[in-house]
């Protein structure tokens, strides 16, 4: 990795100026200051700005806290510290005070029991929300190493990508999402938009989220899941006010897939022909188990759902970026690009995998 | 060693024994000095082991998209780390300093239950011996060996037999039902000697405050490690016997899992921080000049600390959904910790003030602790702090916290521990250069990466994840996390030497060199196997004090 000074002198300074700003204010400038966009320090919609405006509350008593003990240290161990022309004796042998026992015995008290109603109140404000009837209702399933997404209502399912519209504070449309785990227990976390909430096999978690910048969000599972817990990536796509609804008519499961049939079935040139066999590869293989194409025979529910993965904007859920060199490694051995990950090496020929990687990239 | 020391003339035979005799010594042992020094070097050499490894973790996650070690190997290495720092680190050097310091400081001849005590410290060794064991055997006969790969906490169903193959999950939880049996029997007697062998005079108010902290720490194992060793044996029975405690795919519950292990979890925080807390109530009135400040409010503070520490546990799990009274209940009871915390710190403050603070290296480890812990407790209350929490949890903010409290904290404080009481346990000083080395470079190191480890969490960084992709401004944290490793193996490196060297050429010290005041001091350096001719008499908290200032004692004002 190589090391442009200037830059990563400016970034130790900000390094070293984030961790003061931590410790002494509010201040802004984790707003601008960073370049990462999972900062919680960067919230977007209600959910995510309550955390953030309560984190600011709890960040200044800190700060006073660590500036008055810190200065009493400070004075204390510099103006009691042993001199050099002192004259032997034993300073005078204090044993205590039971009003100085009190006052930092109250004092404290007093300032925890701000925090717990401040804090209450924020706990409620966010979990107890109460879903207005536009709200969007996903359900995101929690699989070694990826994220299954369904929306029930509109009868799309896709992965690892959650698609959600953009919320117009005058008309709120937040996003509601149902936890579910088909294996161990992961976290969905999405820092600029919510805290995190864990995905627990056998119990129904839920969360909100509800954007109000369109954009593409990132964020990591949060709990410990086994080996490639580290590329279980997330990613939500905010689309702008009405394009939400082009997206799941482009994900419906019957809009794309007859045009991949209708290729794959009445090849008209030769590019055509390399995606039928491609297609042949794919359903004479084992492909067919783990993973669904809408419209076909494949229907297998352990892996993602292919009908429109090339509407996707990673592979691996976040192991690689989906373009086609990477889609092509990615079949030729996962394991190269997610070791351990439990799709395995199919074993094809160079000819075979053209093939099949042609087919996929017409799932669009 | 070829002839004995003139000035220690006692139970010291004229030619050195040989090495295996020393060694068989060392296995038959019951002294209850012997053993606390054995817990203790053990836990040192643990302490170096499970540092390595963690050395091996920063060198991955220094650069991005790093391949050091591959995903299994890196999962296995966090695993064992957490494990062995918790289990094999933190608890015998609890154990060992309580077992070589409480009969000494109540004016004991040995602890209550000698015998006890020898199986205790060989059930930790056999405990540890069986983690790193797993290494070579784990998979069972026929397979290549593997460690645990479930995190130290092994959450449920990740354990079960469906996503945990071979045996590396059972080498997990033996390891930890068979040291913590070694951890019950060294509780139990330390209770039994400081309720039962105290000398005359001392009652338990007049206990010196590390005893009454080894005790209120010893109580607690005995709370927190039956739930952990029944969930261990609940996790055997899902995997040997068809048991579905944590089989969720047959209507076990996962969440039952963190809740057993949680209520051992936290006030394991407690039981490994607070050794640290009684370390430090020795080591700062002595180098302050002045006594304990608030001897009463400090006990208070401890016990009130170890029964709040019972009903915090579920702090670590507000982000698995809890209703938001059950997060709201779990938030005020962890805050309320902190009231008792502070009372100690202030305590620790006002010894301080107004006494003439001596700058030796006890101190020094001391006054580190002070501010660390401080900034611990800090990010403790961000932490306790619900939807902060959302966001911290499971992050490298958190993972900053606690080694802030385990090394900023208790390690400091046993650091100080080791610089003071060495010359009581081996009769020699240690050398004041290296240790001033030692500890600068290990301040140094350890701020470096535990200051900078914070923000990653901020930024959005999850922890136990092997690598990770450019771009999200982690790099440079990562990098300067991982370079201060090189400052504390130094440091570390430093300690060691400096053990070694001093045990052989350190100057003398003499039976007091800190001019202190507990009954230790009273005994010749090392003690001799009975450890007292004859114990002063003991009219207060501090006994040496009163022989030494006949014109003031302590007692005129209890």
């Amino acid at each position: 990795m190589q090391f442009n000074i200037r830059s990563s002198r400016a970034m130790i300074t900000r390094a070293l100026f984030m961790f003061f700003a931590l410790g002494l204010s509010a201040s802004p400038v984790f707003a601008d200051g960073a370049s990462s966009v999972t900062n919680i320090f960067k919230p977007d919609g209600p959910p995510a700005r309550a955390i953030f405006d309560y984190t600011m509350l709890v960040l200044a008593v800190c700060a006073v806290i660590f500036v008055i003990v810190v200065g009493l240290l400070v004075y204390t161990v510099t103006r009691f510290r042993h001199r050099r022309e002192d004259d032997g004796q034993e300073p005078p042998q204090v044993y205590g005070s039971n009003q100085i026992e009190l006052a930092w015995t109250v004092i404290p008290i007093i300032i925890v029991f701000v925090l717990t109603l401040v804090t209450a109140r924020t706990i409620a404000e966010v979990q107890n929300a109460v879903p207005p009837p536009k709200a969007l209702k996903v359900t995101v399933v929690g699989h070694q190493w990826w994220w299954e997404i369904r929306y029930p209502d509109l009868g799309v399912v896709t992965a690892n990508e959650l698609h959600v519209p953009v919320s117009d504070p005058a008309q709120p449309r937040p996003t509601f999402l149902k936890l579910e785990s088909a294996d161990v227990a992961h976290s969905f976390w999405i820092p600029q938009l919510a805290g995190k909430t864990d995905v627990i096999p056998n119990r129904d978690n839920s969360m909100w989220i509800e954007p109000v910048t369109p954009g593409t969000y990132l964020g990591n599972c949060a709990e410990y899941c086994g080996t490639q817990h580290a590329r279980m990536l997330i990613r939500v796509i905010v689309h702008p006010q009405g394009e939400f609804e082009n997206w799941v008519a482009a994900q419906k499961p019957d809009s794309a897939t007859d045009t991949n049939l209708v290729a794959a079935q009445k090849p008209d040139s030769a590019t055509d022909t390399q995606v039928k066999a491609g297609r042949d590869v794919f359903f004479s293989t084992s492909c067919v188990n783990c993973h669904t194409i809408n419209g076909t025979e494949a229907n297998g529910k352990f892996g993602p759902d292919l009908t429109h993965l090339m509407s996707r904007q990673t592979l691996g859920s976040g192991a690689a970026l989906n373009t086609p060199e990477k889609l092509r490694a990615w079949v030729r051995n996962p394991q190269n690009l997610k070791p351990g990950c439990y799709m395995p090496d199919m074993q094809l020929t160079d000819e075979e995998m053209d093939q099949l990687v042609r087919y996929l990239l017409t799932l669009n | 060693m070829v002839a004995a020391n003139p000035e220690i003339p006692l139970a010291r035979p004229l030619v050195s024994p040989s090495i295996v005799t020393r060694l068989h010594g060392l296995v038959v042992t019951v002294d209850h000095k012997k053993l606390g020094l054995m817990y203790i070097a053990s836990a040192l050499f643990f302490l170096v082991v499970a540092g390595l490894m963690a050395s091996v973790i920063r060198l991955q996650l220094a650069l991005p998209n790093n391949n050091i070690v591959a995903p299994d190997t890196f999962n296995r290495l966090f695993t064992v780390h957490g494990t062995a720092m918790v289990f094999f680190v933190g608890m015998p050097i609890v154990a060992g300093l309580s077992n070589y310091l409480v009969p000494l400081m109540i004016g004991a001849r040995d602890m209550a239950f000698p015998r006890l005590n020898a199986f205790g410290y060989w059930m930790f060794l056999f405990g540890a011996a069986l983690l790193f064991f797993s290494y070579i055997g784990a998979p069972g006969l026929s397979g290549h060996g593997s460690a645990p790969d479930v995190g130290w906490f092994a959450y449920a169903p990740l354990t079960g037999r469906a996503f945990s193959r071979g045996n590396s999950t059972d080498y997990w939880t033996l390891c930890l039902l068979v040291s913590g049996i070694g951890s019950l029997s060294s509780a139990v007697n330390v209770i039994a000697t400081a309720f039962g062998m105290r000398s005359p005079g001392m009652t338990l108010m007049r206990m010196p405050l590390f005893v009454w902290m080894m005790v209120v720490v010893s109580a607690m194992m005995f709370i927190v490690i039956p739930p952990l060793t029944a969930a261990q044996i609940m996790l055997l029975i899902d995997r040997f016997l068809g048991g579905n405690f944590f089989n969720t795919q047959s209507g076990g519950s996962a969440v039952l899992w963190q809740h057993f292990f949680w209520i051992f979890g936290h006030p394991e925080v407690y039981v490994l921080m607070i050794p640290g807390f009684a370390c430090a109530s020795e080591i700062i009135p002595v180098f302050s000049r002045k006594p304990i400040f608030g001897y009463s409010a400090m006990v208070g503070a401890t016990t009130m600390i170890a029964f709040v520490s019972m009903g915090v546990w579920a702090h670590h799990m507000f982000s698995m959904g809890m209703t938001s009274v059950g997060n709201t209940f779990f938030m005020i009871s962890t805050m309320a910790i902190s009231v008792p915390t502070g009372i100690k710190i202030f305590n620790w403050l006002a010894t301080m003030y107004g006494g003439k603070i001596r700058f030796e290296l006890p101190m020094l480890c001391c006054l580190a602790f002070l501010f660390q812990f401080l900034i611990a407790g800090l990010t403790g209350i961000m932490l306790a702090a619900v939807p902060f929490d959302w966001h911290l949890t499971d992050t490298y903010f958190v993972v900053a916290h606690f080694h802030y409290v385990l090394i900023g904290g208790m390690l400091f404080c046993i650091f100080g521990g080791i610089y003071y009481w060495f010359p009581k346990a081996t009769g020699r000083m240690l050398n004041k250069t290296l240790g001033l080395w030692h500890v600068a470079l290990f301040f140094i190191g350890f701020h470096l990466t535990f200051d900078t480890m914070h923000i990653p969490g901020l930024l959005g960084m999850p922890r136990r994840i092997y690598t990770y992709d450019p771009g999200r401004g982690w790099e440079l944290l990562n990098l300067i996390t991982s370079i201060g490793v090189v400052f504390q193996i130094v440091g570390i490196a430093c300690l060691a030497w400096n053990l070694i060297r001093s045990l052989r050429k350190g100057e003398k010290a003499g039976d007091d060199p800190w001019d202190a005041w507990t009954l230790e001091w009273a005994t010749t350096s090392p003690p001799p196997e009975y450890n007292f001719e004859t114990v002063p008499p003991v009219r207060s908290a501090r006994p040496l004090w009163d022989l030494k200032h006949p014109e003031d004692p302590d007692w005129k004002y209890e």
